[in-house]
């Protein structure tokens, strides 16, 4: 079996811990936790069966992978069953699909792919070519509108570009260009999202309405104090002030509950499952893995730091779970796809040292 | 670390060097983010932490949902079908309870609770959150009420809560239209916004009730309020009011309905009634039926399993999902077809000696008349329902051109009502036996076909909307069971017939043999004409038909049906539209193991008709 034993205890840990914490989240429904248990056995079979595919074949996927991605985000816009007010699923009758899942990982295998076989550090014309590839999906899914899912993808993408070696100067040009940008994209943010900014800006500007969220989640985390108050003893969750409580918002009670220990306790489980994958980029042996292992490391660090950062009022509020631990959500799947892409590249590179 | 533009051969040392170092600048710079994450946490649990315990205890905001009040359902005569009524229920917080058996067994000390609800109970709370109030008894009476009152300070966490729940006033009389709401399952709910159906707990589960849910239910509204420690409201501070469901008003006429289901009584069967000309449905019987009501609340296990176990079949569908043999009451379409194709003219005549004979077989196929019919003509074949005349006339034209003519008349295929149960009947070709038989098709097959027997079946929603096109002579409507709903405080929205692809035939042929079936009544020979009854008072076109449940011998009819036990009898089937001229009503009746179909359609029609003058006018429009 190529497994890869750290790995795997860290994501142990992370799930017992966020079984607890979704038991007490979901009312202590059985029902909530077996079905959660199910998506996981699911995620964790999947994972296990790519971490015993080798990296190679992965190389060899990643144009046609992205391609499909972007057709299928593509028939998404244009055919897309609406699902919560946003298109986003493809409905395949029996299950319906995300394609911005498919792009979390097509994506960073695309660019990881297109940087393998050229010198780097990159030339400029391959640079503006990547940036172009990173794009075209992030602009598709921002326009769902998923705002949260574009900035992963993105994310994940520039993170690609960053290890390829792209010079300190290029980056910082990009930098400053995205965030001169970036007062333009008002103009093509949905209503909500403006909302969500703005609401970011001052919570207390209108507290019943889009602040509700963040001022709620703030005195869950806030009145659990240093040690909590005690599993299954959280008042603001328990009584329905907290809302989605189990899916984005589902650290408050994490807070709420166990205090700022809890807290300390889940962010180091997330930093060492980090540490490792970033482990896993530094020991791999060709250009291909270490891009991608590198690359997918960084997509799990946003998602933690995203949704604690917006969870506990440091960031605008932004559809993404906290991974591994929120009920249900299609990225989980993903999640647990990129653990097993990353333990294909921490086993199969045993095989061919020996 | 600045770009070397000179460099151009990849250099792999160097390459794998810069990217440690890189990696190792992440690493860092991800651990730096999570410390500035564990700072963030710290500077609200610690600095903050005791604003917001105060504010956690004294100053909490709860949203409380607002359940939208369901549409209310009428007849076409703005009759009450389904109303929403008022009731108490005993309801538990399981958060707020310390031990949840003891609180149970001292209720029942003071209220009646049941082995049924506890049931129910026990299932809800396995699905509902802890935090939500969960009922364990509905409908309390005054006296229970006022014996939980006296008692309340011993029950933290259970309440008495005021609901509004669905009634239906004619129970089983309407619940194949109606069908029925119950309690939302985890299904129902992964399907459904369920923001909005939280607070509401019902959902339609059948009929009426479920096609028509996403304008029934309405959309919940919230409350924000602020309450105090021990959870209970103190003020109002912002309040999205619930929207109504919208009010439907059936095509069903009501009375109608009562008197068909009255009508059937006892027997096992279905009524369907169609306005020909628009393709509203006036009546949608099928008997025995079950209370609706039963469902709301919950039915119990055990009366659940009665209704499903009962041999009477009540929770069965007939008018929609039976699917019987049309027997004779094909044979008016068939010879439609015959005329157009010129397979026969009016005047060709055969003669009937009792049987027919396919060339080069010795096997008879026999007519339901012993002795035949002698010289009929195609007229009168359908007024004494002769079956050699057909055997003989599906045998020329072939089963390609029968199942032309019933496809364009429906068979075969579902209607569409707008009820979504129903199923689509079987037109059988030689492609369908193949597929579904794995068996090659026999010219007697279709001379089997031709008089309604053998693998030919529809539901008598089917045959009646082919009647009602029949009527028109051509101009069918898809048949639907919405006239026009009305949303709070806005005009009614009609809907309007859809017509079907016309069926374009010769004038001369509708007339024929439309007159034919006029003729099944007023004829002494007709075969309507004694178990119809005489001079209705409206004239009347009709078919009857016997559906053949069991056989001694194959293709052998029995001569006497007494002789047999009951469920083996067969079916009577009759289609029958009325006045002739400028249709009001057409309609099919099916009744399991009984010959009484015509009778029963005369009470349905005569109630109708001649009923107009009460004042309540049968169709107000």
């Amino acid at each position: 079996m190529h497994l890869d034993l750290p790995l795997l205890l860290g994501l142990g840990l992370l799930i017992g811990l966020g079984m607890l914490i979704l038991y007490s989240a979901g009312g202590k429904s059985l029902m909530f936790l077996s079905q959660q248990a199910m998506r996981l056995g699911l995620a964790a079979s999947i994972m296990i069966g790519l971490a015993q595919i080798p990296p190679q074949s992965y190389r060899t996927w990643a144009p046609w992978l992205y391609a499909v991605g972007v057709i299928l985000l593509i028939a998404v816009l244009v055919l897309g069953v609406i699902g919560k007010g946003a298109q986003r699923w493809l409905n395949l009758g029996l299950f319906r699909f995300q394609p911005s899942e498919l792009l979390k990982l097509a994506l960073p295998m695309l660019l990881a792919w297109y940087f393998s076989d050229r010198p780097l550090p990159p030339k400029l014309r391959q640079i503006g070519l990547a940036t172009l590839f990173i794009l075209l999906p992030a602009a598709l899914v921002a326009k769902q509108p998923d705002l949260g899912t574009a900035i992963l993808i993105a994310g994940a993408g520039f993170c690609v570009l960053l290890l390829a070696g792209i010079s300190w100067r290029l980056l910082f040009g990009l930098v400053v260009t995205i965030i001169a940008i970036a007062p333009l994209s008002w103009h093509f943010l949905k209503e909500y999202q403006r909302q969500r900014v703005l609401t970011f800006l001052d919570p207390e500007r209108d507290p019943l309405g889009s602040g509700y969220h963040i001022i709620q989640s703030k005195i869950a985390i806030g009145s659990g104090g240093l040690f909590g108050k005690g599993w299954l003893q959280g008042t603001q969750s328990h009584l329905n002030f907290l809302p989605e409580h189990a899916t984005d918002f589902i650290f408050a009670v994490c807070g709420e509950e166990f205090g700022l220990m809890g807290g300390v306790v889940l962010l180091s489980i997330y930093a060492f499952i980090i540490m490792r994958c970033l482990q896993i980029a530094i020991r791999a042996q060709d250009t291909f893995s270490r891009l991608l292992a590198g690359s997918l490391a960084l997509s799990f660090f946003l998602y933690v730091f995203i949704n604690i950062g917006m969870v506990s009022g440091l960031l605008p509020v932004v559809g993404v779970p906290l991974p591994l631990v929120s009920y249900g959500g299609t990225s989980m799947v993903t999640l647990m796809a990129s653990f097993g892409i990353l333990m294909s590249i921490q086993t199969h590179r045993r095989l061919v040292a020996s | 670390m600045g770009m070397k533009k000179k460099i151009t051969l990849t250099n792999p040392s160097q390459e794998s060097r810069r990217f440690s170092r890189r990696i190792w600048l992440l690493g860092i710079s991800l651990l730096t983010l999570i410390l500035i994450l564990v700072l963030r946490l710290a500077y609200l649990q610690i600095f903050r932490h005791e604003r917001y315990t105060t504010l956690a205890q004294k100053n909490q905001l709860a949203l409380v949902p607002i359940t939208p009040s369901r549409g209310l359902i009428y007849d076409r005569n703005g009759i009450l079908l389904a109303e929403n009524i008022p009731v108490t229920s005993l309801e538990l917080i399981p958060d707020k309870i310390d031990d949840l058996d003891v609180t149970i067994e001292e209720l029942k000390k003071i209220i009646d609770i049941d082995e049924d609800e506890l049931e129910q109970f026990n299932k809800l709370l396995n699905q509902r959150r802890s935090f939500d109030s969960i009922p364990i008894k509905v409908k309390l009476t005054k006296e229970e009420e006022a014996a939980f009152y006296i008692n309340q300070y011993r029950f933290p966490g259970v309440t008495i809560q005021a609901h509004l729940i669905r009634h239906y006033l004619f129970g089983e009389a309407l619940s194949p239209v109606l069908g029925y709401v119950g309690r939302i399952n985890q299904q129902e709910l992964a399907q459904v916004d369920p923001g909005n159906y939280r607070p509401t707990d019902y959902i339609g589960k059948v009929g009426i009730e479920k096609y028509y849910e996403p304008i029934l239910h309405g959309t919940a509204g919230n409350e924000q309020v602020e309450i105090d420690a021990s959870g209970r409201a103190v003020r109002t501070l912002k309040r999205v009011p619930a929207i109504a469901g919208q009010n439907l008003y059936l095509t069903i006429d009501s009375k109608l309905q009562q008197v068909a289901i009255e009508t059937l009584a006892e027997k096992r069967g279905a009524v369907v009634a169609i306005q020909p000309g628009t393709g509203q449905v006036l009546a949608l019987v099928s008997n025995p039926s079950y209370d609706s009501n039963l469902f709301v609340k919950g039915i119990s296990a055990k009366d659940f399993k009665k209704l499903r176990e009962s041999p009477e079949q009540p929770l069965y569908n007939r008018a929609l999902r039976g699917q019987y043999p049309p027997a004779s009451t094909i044979k008016p379409f068939i010879a439609l077809q015959g005329l157009a194709t010129e397979t026969v003219t009016p005047e060709d005549k055969i003669f009937d000696p009792g049987w027919f004979k396919l060339p080069n077989s010795t096997h008879l196929y026999r007519d339901w008349k012993k002795i035949g019919h002698g010289w009929v003509n195609l007229s009168d074949s359908i007024i004494e329902s002769c079956d050699t005349y057909f055997y003989n006339l599906a045998h020329e034209m072939g089963i390609t051109e029968i199942n032309t003519i019933l496809a364009k008349f429906g068979f075969g295929s579902k209607t569409g009502i707008d009820m979504g149960e129903e199923l689509g009947g079987v037109l059988p070709s030689p492609a369908w036996k193949k597929r579904y038989r794995g068996a090659a098709w026999y010219p007697g097959d279709t001379l089997i076909t031709s008089i309604g027997q053998g693998f030919m079946v529809t539901t008598p929603l089917q045959l009646a909307n082919a009647v009602a096109t029949l009527a028109m002579q051509g101009k069918g409507y898809k048949p639907y069971l919405l006239l026009k709903s009305k949303p709070i405080g806005a005009g009614a929205i009609f809907h309007q017939p859809v017509p079907l692809e016309p069926i374009t035939l010769p004038e001369d042929d509708w007339r024929l043999v439309l007159k034919a079936m006029q003729e099944v009544i007023e004829s002494p020979k007709g075969t309507g004409y004694v178990r119809f009854g005489a001079k209705p008072g409206y004239t009347v076109g009709a078919k009857t038909g016997t559906a053949q449940v069991f056989s001694i011998k194959q293709n052998e009819r029995i001569a006497s049906q007494d002789i047999l036990p009951e469920r083996l009898r067969d079916h009577s089937v009759f289609i029958a539209f009325a006045p002739v001229k400028d249709p009001k009503i057409a309609l099919a009746i099916l009744v399991e193991n009984s010959t009484l179909a015509p009778a029963i359609a005369r009470k349905i029609l005569d109630f109708y008709l001649l009923n107009n003058d009460e004042n309540n006018p049968r169709d107000p429009q």
